[in-house]
């Protein structure tokens, strides 16, 4: 019964103030997606995506299978350009520069752009070296600018002081939440601006699953992350945005806590809210 | 909303519809309570004060069984978007509804005392308040039954006569008052009835508030007509 507070004060706070605030608080675009279309062979896998990826900020990518959301984040570092066959057209925009133009360094691309799959990729080498091993191709450094590098990394990474004292000991004896671990430590060695991220922790269990969430709050500071994952809980926590793929199309772009609490597109509410089908 | 499809899991579709279900229940028996007590007021009808009063139990029982239930389906079912607002909705109004059986109850119980006295003037205005804040409980228990956003939003807008019905009820009775002190008892039962009435209006208007977030997913646009002004209100005796 405040007579004072005004209709304004009102609106912005309570139950539906989330949804009034809408797409604020959203950084300046480090990646701009338009009029973005990809193609297996005849297949049209992307339609016409438009998405921007906030600069230092965490879009988190959710939608059932097969709806296209692994394919942008191939898109986004050329990946499709290993297979005959597929193709992208539109713009992906980074530093002024489209990604899907032929014209690109795909070299400088890559480690401007760096990628973690489902299931942690360690190489079958020592724990250094599979940090020093992507550094070598882009960097000279000596040895103990090496070893600072493969520190800052691996702590970054949230794995030093486990493993500080067996770096030169196989990373294949590593457990599968410290392997996904080395594998962001390894993507971020080679000092990436993008990190993507495939559903990181699907082969993880709870606890490791957390540890990479709280790894992911702690480097986007530093990186602009996109993260695919069918756990939606986890989109919740870990993204500032998320967008709802759905058939190859991006059916909705919101804030993670207006998502889940008043998305505005139907598809969105009835997969979010388990009633697919 | 009566088209959305089911929950893959059907399971949990039951327990949406159990909570939606306990709450109209409440709202039945609430509403009850109020027409009993209205009944009580205008025709000195003890029987039905003390009804009024005993469905009051029920009501807790009722709002404590929604509470543990919505507690439960929180941590179970980790509720989002649609379902999570339904769920926080049915949270909220269960206190709301609660407190008009409250009210109900009160209005029951000063009928009693009311009885003992004759009344020279006519409770036209207490009668049509009751109406009103009956109907606008109706439909707004309905509207969260249907998921009605537009029935909710009637509702909010309604509830400007029964705030004006009462600052002229509260002139009259201070008129009275100041008229002939022997009417301060039975006068002062016949504002807090008042009173009662249009707090229970300010809580209908409040659900309606909660039913319009979970329909749509925003407030409702703009502030609340809030029409009681008798805070404000003096009436002088004439020199």
């Amino acid at each position: 019964m405040s007579v004072t507070m005004s209709s304004q004060q009102e609106q912005q706070s309570g139950l539906g103030a989330i949804a009034a605030r809408g797409a604020t608080n959203m950084n300046e675009a480090k990646i701009a997606i338009k009029d973005l279309n990809f193609y297996y062979g005849d297949h049209r896998a992307l339609k016409d995506i438009a998405l921007n990826l906030p600069e230092c900020q965490v879009t988190g990518m959710i939608g059932p299978s097969g709806c296209g959301k692994s394919t942008l984040l191939r898109v986004l570092n050329r990946m499709y350009d290993l297979y005959p066959g597929q193709r992208a057209t539109g713009e992906a925009v980074m530093d002024g520069v489209n990604i899907i133009s032929p014209h690109t360094d795909l070299n400088s691309l890559r480690a401007k752009v760096g990628m973690v799959f489902q299931k942690p990729t360690p190489f079958p080498m020592t724990i250094y070296d599979n940090i020093a091993f992507g550094v070598k191709l882009h960097e000279k450094l000596s040895k103990p600018q090496m070893d600072e590098r493969v520190e800052w990394s691996l702590t970054r990474g949230a794995l030093w002081t486990e493993v500080k004292d067996r770096l030169k000991t196989s990373a294949m004896g590593l457990s599968g939440g410290q392997q996904q671990r080395l594998c962001i430590a390894r993507t971020i060695a080679v000092r990436p601006e993008v990190i993507l991220l495939d559903e990181p922790t699907s082969a993880l269990d709870p606890i490791s699953t957390l540890k990479i969430e709280e790894l992911i709050d702690e480097l986007k500071h530093d990186f602009t992350i996109a993260i695919v994952t069918h756990n939606m809980q986890q989109a919740a926590r870990c993204a500032d945005q998320v967008a709802f793929f759905y058939l190859g199309e991006m059916i909705e772009v919101a804030p993670a806590a207006q998502m889940f609490t008043a998305p505005k597109e139907r598809r969105t509410q009835e997969y979010i809210t388990g009633r697919f089908g | 909303m009566s088209e959305t499809p089911q929950h893959v899991v059907k399971s949990y579709d039951q327990e949406l519809k159990r909570l939606r279900s306990m709450i109209t229940q409440m709202g039945g028996i609430v509403e009850t309570q109020v027409a009993l007590a209205a009944e009580a007021i205008m025709h000195r009808d003890a029987a039905a004060a003390t009804r009024a009063v005993e469905e009051d139990p029920k009501v807790d029982a009722l709002e404590r069984e929604v509470e543990t239930f919505v507690i439960r389906l929180l941590a179970l079912r980790q509720p989002v978007a649609g379902d999570l607002r339904q769920i926080v909705a049915a949270l909220k109004i269960t206190g709301d509804i609660e407190r008009i059986g409250d009210y109900a109850a009160n209005l029951a119980k000063r009928s009693i005392v009311l009885a003992e006295f004759s009344l020279p003037y006519s409770l036209a205005g207490l009668a049509h308040m009751a109406q009103l804040v009956q109907q606008q409980l109706k439909s707004v228990i309905d509207a969260f039954g249907d998921n009605d956003a537009d029935k909710a939003m009637e509702v909010w807008r309604s509830d400007q006569v029964v705030d004006d019905i009462y600052n002229a009820i509260f002139r009259e009775l201070i008129t009275y008052m100041m008229e002939d002190p022997r009417n301060i008892t039975p006068c002062t039962h016949l504002l807090f009835i008042a009173k009662n009435l249009e707090r229970i209006g300010d809580h209908a208007t409040n659900v309606a508030e909660t039913v319009y977030y979970a329909v749509r997913g925003e407030s409702l646009p703009g502030s609340r007509p809030k029409g009681d002004t008798s805070a404000y209100t003096v009436v002088r005796p004439r020199e």
